[in-house]
């Protein structure tokens, strides 16, 4: 089904994965993520996979764990409480290995905090979230396309590299209807010869995460941060939009990107040497990039739809080097206009300071 | 006639087969073994009548039993 | 004739255990590797082991394995059988995984009536960690956190196969013991009945064991069986609580 259609993020994210493949789904409701699980719920029958509305969150990614382990091509998706949920499970399915992805449709935070966009899950996902030394590959769609792009990028991604893929949303995304394409794919099935799927004809495998032996526990450690180091060298993605000669540099991810991209086009309008840098993906995060996107810059807006989360990410990559500055809003998507207004802002000391 | 094979080096010297014998044929060792436990052995091995009780008890899969052992 | 002799199941590896002298585990392990093996079932059986004193049930079976975190093994084994539905999926859980920590996980698979089997070894208190108290605590005894006997104020013991014997989606539901070897072999036709009842497709089976914790309890071997039998039972009601047709 290759011809453009209408769509609603979350749907877009459900019929996405069954085009990568994936087969089974195990969810709580949530808003605003709850369409994953309704069109899931209805498709994957049809594709001969199964849906299973766990009781919890906590149950949810370890169902997620025991798919996985089992060979299957595996999804879950939340909304921020429930991902904090789901945190203890993350560290598990990362330690043992497992491919799995992972949909954060974020929402206002803390505690129950609201409905409304949000990219407050940040450090959650890019620098822990549960116990222990692992990462999560975090992927930041800015489009109802990209949401399918990078379901089915996040598919590969985790199956490549065995470990757990994190995609992130918001409220505005889940719920928005854009045009979008399916693209036609013919994903393989899984090729896991380490899954525990019962031992014909071979020994018993095993998926565990427990390394009593202080030595065991160095040796999985160091072979888990040699495979991030590996992911770190291949899989860094960004997107630059006029940075060539920007002396003025917007830093945004998600929603938030396309925010951005707007208010530079109107203070270019103006005259003013603006730019925006734009991580695609979160962890590993795109620093030599970034950094060269920001070699002229004099000043750097992070954009974000926090009380400053990626900044910290934003002022690693660039060190000393520039002045990084925060734009936030909270609850909400802000107008082009008030990035704008901020640009206008910045471009005034620029120039003041000669 | 049965052959009563322990496998001491699992033994922990728990003494359940101790217990269960009906016929009151199994002591724990004198010596200990690589685990430092002393393990349970047989003393008259013509007096075993094959019942596995000692067996069934032992939470250390210790015990195997074969008929026709020899003589 | 009843066959004489007994030789090691083959789905047992063979190793040391971590298990205590007269620790009842090694008793429970050997039952499930026996009705494997006797079913066959060897190369279709994938097992979830649990957090606590069954933690490395997987290092000792010679079968698939996989060890999740403390209390969840219910949901991970749900996410196995639901991707491999014509395997044996079972879990192995003490009574503080599943009776405290993985309560929901426990009920709820139980209620949507998934088609596996959990292994429960009741001994009354947190073994691997030292002897706590759990749910499962009879009224009066001492633990290290029940220093001065399990009081009212501590609440009571926690009947878990009466409460998933109401569950619609529960078939099979037991509650056996292993104070001696008539009771060892009930517990074996439990763990037959249930995996019988998983590979026949009936819906969520359980068997729960009464089980000796000698090192906790600060009794011998020997002792701590006379503690099941006498003080277990009648707080845990032994029989089958639950049986399916065409599993009799």
């Amino acid at each position: 089904m290759s011809e453009q259609i209408l769509m609603k993020g979350n749907e877009a994210v459900a019929e996405a994965a069954i085009a990568a493949g994936c087969r089974y789904f195990f969810g709580y409701p949530i808003t605003p993520q709850s369409e994953i699980l309704e069109q899931l719920a209805r498709r994957l029958p049809e594709v001969g996979g199964a849906y299973v509305q766990a009781e919890s969150e906590v149950s949810a990614i370890n169902m997620v764990f025991g798919a996985a382990a089992a060979g299957a091509r595996v999804m879950t998706a939340s909304s921020s409480p429930g991902i904090s949920l789901m945190q203890e499970g993350i560290s598990y399915i990362a330690s043992a290995e497992l491919p799995a992805v992972i949909v954060n449709i974020m929402r206002g935070a803390p505690g129950l905090g609201g409905i409304h966009p949000s990219q407050a899950d940040y450090f959650q996902s890019v620098k822990g979230g549960g116990h222990g030394d692992y990462k999560l590959i975090v992927l930041a769609p800015s489009s109802v396309q990209e949401l399918i792009d990078h379901t089915i990028l996040a598919f590969e991604m985790a199956e490549a590299y065995r470990t757990p893929v994190v995609i992130f949303g918001d409220a505005m995304m889940g719920q928005m209807m854009e045009p979008v394409v399916i693209p036609d794919i013919e994903p393989l099935p899984p090729n896991r010869p380490w899954a525990t799927t019962g031992m014909e004809g071979r020994g018993p495998n095993i998926v565990h995460t427990l390394y009593l032996p202080a030595d065991k526990l160095e040796n999985h450690c160091n072979r888990l941060f040699a495979k991030y180091s590996e992911i770190e060298h291949n899989e860094k993605r960004s997107v630059g939009y006029l940075t060539e000669d920007a002396e003025i540099l917007v830093v945004a991810y998600g929603i938030m990107s396309r925010v951005a991209r707007a208010a530079v086009e109107m203070a270019r309008d103006d005259g003013i040497k603006v730019g925006m840098f734009r991580p695609v993906t979160l962890w590993p995060f795109p620093d030599n990039a970034l950094q060269a996107a920001a070699r002229n810059a004099r000043v750097v807006i992070a954009a974000e739809i926090s009380m400053g989360q990626m900044i910290e990410d934003v002022r690693l990559a660039l060190g000393n080097r520039v002045p990084v500055v925060l734009f936030n809003r909270i609850g909400l998507v802000p107008n082009p206009d008030e990035i704008y207004a901020a640009i206008k802002s910045k471009a005034r000391e620029v120039n003041a300071n000669g | 006639m049965f052959q009563v094979n322990f496998l001491e080096q699992y033994c922990k010297g728990c003494g359940l087969c101790v217990h269960f014998c009906p016929k009151n044929i199994i002591v724990l060792a004198q010596y200990t073994n690589d685990q430092g436990y002393n393990p349970a052995t047989i003393n008259d091995m013509t007096k075993c009548t094959g019942c596995a009780l000692c067996a069934r008890m032992c939470p250390h899969v210790v015990i195997e039993i074969v008929e026709g052992g020899a003589a | 004739m009843a066959k004489k002799g007994y030789m090691r199941p083959p789905t047992l590896l063979q190793k040391p255990w971590h298990f205590c002298p007269g620790c009842n585990h090694g008793i429970a392990h050997r039952l499930v590797a026996e009705v494997i093996d006797e079913m066959g079932l060897q190369n279709q059986t994938v097992g979830v082991g649990s957090v606590g004193c069954g933690v490395f049930s997987y290092e000792y079976f010679n079968f698939d394995g996989i060890g999740p975190s403390h209390g969840r093994s219910p949901a991970v084994a749900t996410g196995v059988k639901r991707v491999l539905p014509d395997r044996l999926v079972f879990t192995y859980q003490g009574d503080g995984d599943l009776a405290a920590i993985g309560t929901t996980e426990m009920v709820h698979c139980a209620v949507r009536g998934e088609n596996i089997t959990i292994i429960f070894i009741n001994n009354t208190l947190y073994g691997m960690t030292g002897g706590q108290m759990a749910p499962t605590t009879l009224m009066g005894q001492v633990t290290t956190t029940s220093p001065r006997g399990r009081g009212r104020e501590q609440g009571l013991p926690f009947r878990v196969c009466e409460m998933l014997a109401t569950a619609e989606g529960a078939a099979y539901v037991a509650r056996v013991a292993l104070f001696n070897p008539a009771q060892v072999n009930r517990a074996k036709k439990a763990i037959r009945r249930a995996f019988e009842t998983q590979m026949a497709g009936l819906g969520f089976s359980m068997v729960e064991m009464l089980s000796a914790c000698p090192t906790n309890w600060g009794l011998s071997p020997l002792e701590a069986l006379k503690y099941v039998e006498e003080k277990m039972v009648p707080t845990y009601p032994l029989g089958e609580f639950k049986v399916p047709e065409g599993v009799k």
